[in-house]
């Protein structure tokens, strides 16, 4: 099965450090994400109005977000009205259940999928194994992790960690226990390791009975559910199956069909650099009549797992404007050396680290870890076709992180404790923040380093050995700028700074 | 026209250098500098670490310290993003509002707080400030003058039009170099080997020095430039500007081992 699961990982530090040492990675990583990032780019470039396509697709993410009770009701009277079926999972394990009893009331004990982050995110795969059920990934990047036994490191591209040559291997030793065998001889070339997998698919789409999809988007107004994808699997599973889930993070839907026209230019060449991408398939509810086309069961599983407690938080919920293109993963100097595995979460990358922290909390070490995972070089906001301020969103989070506070968990109104392991940090935190109070402290520091900048190791210890492990430390002049200036300047007779000194010691008088 | 100049705390501890060059350029072109002795810090390590209320405090004495003047000039992208993006932010939020508040005043000061190329090629109208520097530069946009500030092509403009210097083109020029504040620490394992790819990306040009506005993000390169023993220098971008034909404005840094400034013949 592709047993694997994200649990139990240390925090991103640890997993990102074995990563950079794995130079085969880092090349494929290298690889695959500089060739779309600069197709991107160019794709972008085409269209004299992007910067207000972007602001409009942000525009009605917030507008939809704001009132995503009234257009979620709203959906669900028009899936319900085409005759689709309704529920409403509030976590993981409710969506996971709800789907596992759908599926076994239809007796199949097969699933086929179409790729889908929410149900990546919620382990359904896992879930309905547990059930006695399997479940085939369609998506051939999802085909590649779930036969390596593998996890996804991409949101787009859920293998881009593999290389031709291993993807050769998976399927030549791996293919044959899930169904029709990679055919002798099979080569790394492109074309015929996407045959091989072709033909192992094709036998799947003709037997399954039940698929499993996810969404890009729901139109409240029609009850319309949208896939856009690039394979044509999500077409056969969407279309040939008699029943079909699909399980939906609540904050895809958006209010009408016209606002589709935004988000089908935004998504694509956000995504693969596409124009337009090869296959968008929509749905409303159930076929109806003998000879339709499309399941003649439909089911929709709303998944909230975390979103409205995201939601709850003014400055963070931008993250669920998200519509998982994966530009930032791709423009992301920290996750192509870091890789997607160490994010521990369906959710990698930069998108990730403000995801996962609100959806799964901060309580874990690794959760805590994660929005400390980008060194604030904002490529993602710039990239971001929903321009979600991926940068203010982690600092906002790393304060939560460190400083605890109020946030919203499971509903409810909640005081989050800081996270363990913080307390030198702070206390050093404080420190600075008391000498850059106090210029005569700060003064005082500077002429002692100064005075002893002869003796100062090289390597340093602690917390500092991180630094000189790969870097060498600055030397300490002789003199800081402040001393020069009152050297040189000689303004220290009850001038300005006497003056400045008064000024802030008047005015600081409200301080904590 | 009344002038400060906000040095930021890593140039005044470390590259005192980097202050006397601004000061020295800001000069030659008429500009009366003051510096007062009561600034510190803006509070970017602390507000970027997650200790946004360890930032207060210093957000609100930079406001005191700095209100009385029309502009204030910093030789740091990342110093002067902290002050224009969230010191009106984080007043806002911890000084609630009104007119002539303090959060009114963080946010007045703020808008009149300028990177040193934005503060040359915007307010005074130069491109030209009559540099001499013999050396082939690169240079590395750091992230925030680049992306927060869009400092765009103004210190490229400048560069441009320093005489004897050959500027040549840095290969992947807008990835971040890695240093990012805490996370050089924190992530020291990713943000080292994005240091070592910007340095091979460096030493691949043929540069004699990398120019940055930021000397946070030079410590980080020349830290590992000095690691791979590489010859390439790094070098703030006012030390390439405050350097004439007559030499150096800032004798003896060059001497001291921090970036390079001056002709061939002193930092040799």
């Amino acid at each position: 099965m592709s047993g694997g699961t994200f649990l139990g990982m240390p925090p991103f530090p640890e997993a990102a450090a074995a990563a950079v040492r794995d130079t085969r990675l880092r090349g494929n990583l290298r690889h695959a994400t500089g060739t779309i990032r600069a197709k991107r780019a160019q794709a972008v470039a085409e269209l004299p109005d992007w910067a207000r396509l972007r602001a409009a697709g942000a525009a009605i993410k917030d507008r939809t977000l704001r009132h995503l009770d009234h257009y979620l009701e709203r959906l669900e009277e028009a899936v319900t009205a085409a005759g689709g079926t309704v529920h409403w999972a509030a976590d993981a394990a409710e969506a996971n259940r709800i789907v596992t009893e759908l599926v076994r009331a239809t007796g199949e004990s097969e699933v086929v999928k179409v790729k889908s982050m929410a149900t990546q995110e919620i382990g359904l795969n896992a879930a309905l194994e547990a059930a006695g059920i399997r479940a085939y990934e369609t998506d051939l990047a999802e085909l590649i992790v779930q036969l390596g036994d593998d996890l996804p490191s991409h949101i787009l591209v859920p293998a881009i960690h593999r290389n031709r040559g291993e993807i050769r291997d998976i399927f030549r030793s791996e293919m044959g226990s899930w169904g029709r065998p990679a055919p002798d001889g099979l080569s790394d070339e492109p074309a015929e390791l996407a045959e091989a997998a072709r033909l192992h698919l094709r036998e799947k789409f003709l037997r399954a009975r039940v698929g499993i999809s996810g969404a890009n988007f729901m139109v409240a107004e029609t009850g319309t559910l949208v896939v856009v994808e690039s394979e044509g699997n999500g077409r056969m599973c969407l279309t040939l199956p008699e029943t079909l889930i699909s399980v939906v993070g609540i904050e895809k839907v958006v209010p009408t069909w016209r606002d589709l026209e935004v988000f089908l230019q935004l998504l694509p060449r956000s995504s693969t650099a596409e124009r337009m991408n090869p296959y968008t398939s929509m749905w409303t509810g159930a076929a109806d009549a003998e000879g339709a086309d499309g399941p003649r069961d439909f089911h929709l599983v709303l998944l909230d797992n975390g979103r409205t407690d995201a939601l709850a938080d003014t400055v963070g919920r931008q993250a669920l404007r998200c519509i998982r293109c994966s530009a930032c993963l791709n423009v992301c100097p920290v996750y192509e050396r870091a890789g997607g595995h160490a994010y521990g979460s369906a959710y990698p990358g930069p998108i990730g680290a403000i995801l996962t922290p609100q959806l799964r909390g901060t309580a874990s070490g690794l959760d805590a870890s994660l929005p400390y995972a980008s060194s604030l070089c904002g490529a993602c906001y710039e990239v971001c076709p929903v321009a979600i301020d991926i940068p203010q969103v982690l600092v906002h989070l790393r304060e939560r992180v460190v400083e605890g506070g109020e946030a919203t968990v499971r509903g409810r109104r909640t005081t989050v404790r800081p996270a363990r392991g913080h307390a030198a940090e702070r206390a050093a935190m404080r420190a600075a923040r008391w000498v850059f109070e106090h210029p005569a402290a700060l003064r005082a520091g500077q002429r002692l380093a100064s005075r002893t900048r002869r003796l100062h190791p090289r390597r340093l210890p602690g917390p500092g050995r991180a630094w000189t492990a790969s870097r060498e430390l600055p030397e300490v002049p002789a003199e800081s700028f402040r001393d020069w200036w009152r050297r040189e300047r000689g303004d220290d007779g009850g001038g300005r700074e006497a003056r400045g000194e008064r000024e802030a010691r008047g005015e600081r008088g409200g301080d904590r | 026209m009344r002038v400060a100049l906000f040095v930021t705390c890593v140039t005044d501890t470390l590259y005192p250098g980097t202050g006397r060059a601004a000061l020295a350029v800001l000069e030659r072109l008429g500009v009366e500098v003051d510096f007062p002795l009561t600034q510190s810090c803006c509070g970017q390590p602390q507000f970027n670490t997650g200790y946004r209320r360890e930032t207060e405090p210093l957000v609100r004495r930079f406001a005191e310290v700095f209100r009385g003047y029309d502009h204030v000039v910093t030789p740091s992208g990342s110093c002067a993003a902290m002050v224009r993006e969230n010191h009106p932010r984080i007043a806002a939020r911890a000084f609630g509002g009104g007119a002539a508040g303090t959060a009114a005043e963080a946010a007045g000061v703020a808008s009149r707080t300028y990177e040193l190329s934005e503060f040359l090629v915007d307010v005074l109208g130069v491109t030209d400030v009559g540099a001499y520097y013999p050396h082939t530069v690169t240079y590395h946009p750091t992230c925030h003058g680049l992306r927060t500030l869009g400092l765009g092509d103004r210190p490229r403009r400048l560069l441009e039009n320093v005489r004897g210097l050959e500027l040549v083109e840095l290969p992947g020029a807008q990835e971040c170099c890695g240093f990012g504040g805490t996370f050089a620490v924190k992530n020291a394992a990713v943000s080292a080997a994005m240091g070592s790819d910007k340095a091979r990306g460096i030493e691949s040009t043929g540069a004699q020095a990398v120019c940055a506005v930021d000397n946070s993000c030079l410590m980080h390169i020349g830290g590992i430039l000095a690691r791979r023993g590489s010859a390439v220098r790094p070098v703030h971008l006012a030390e390439i500007l405050a350097s004439t034909d007559a030499g150096t404005v800032v004798d003896g840094t060059a001497a001291e081992g921090t970036p390079a400034n001056g002709t061939e013949e002193e930092a040799r």
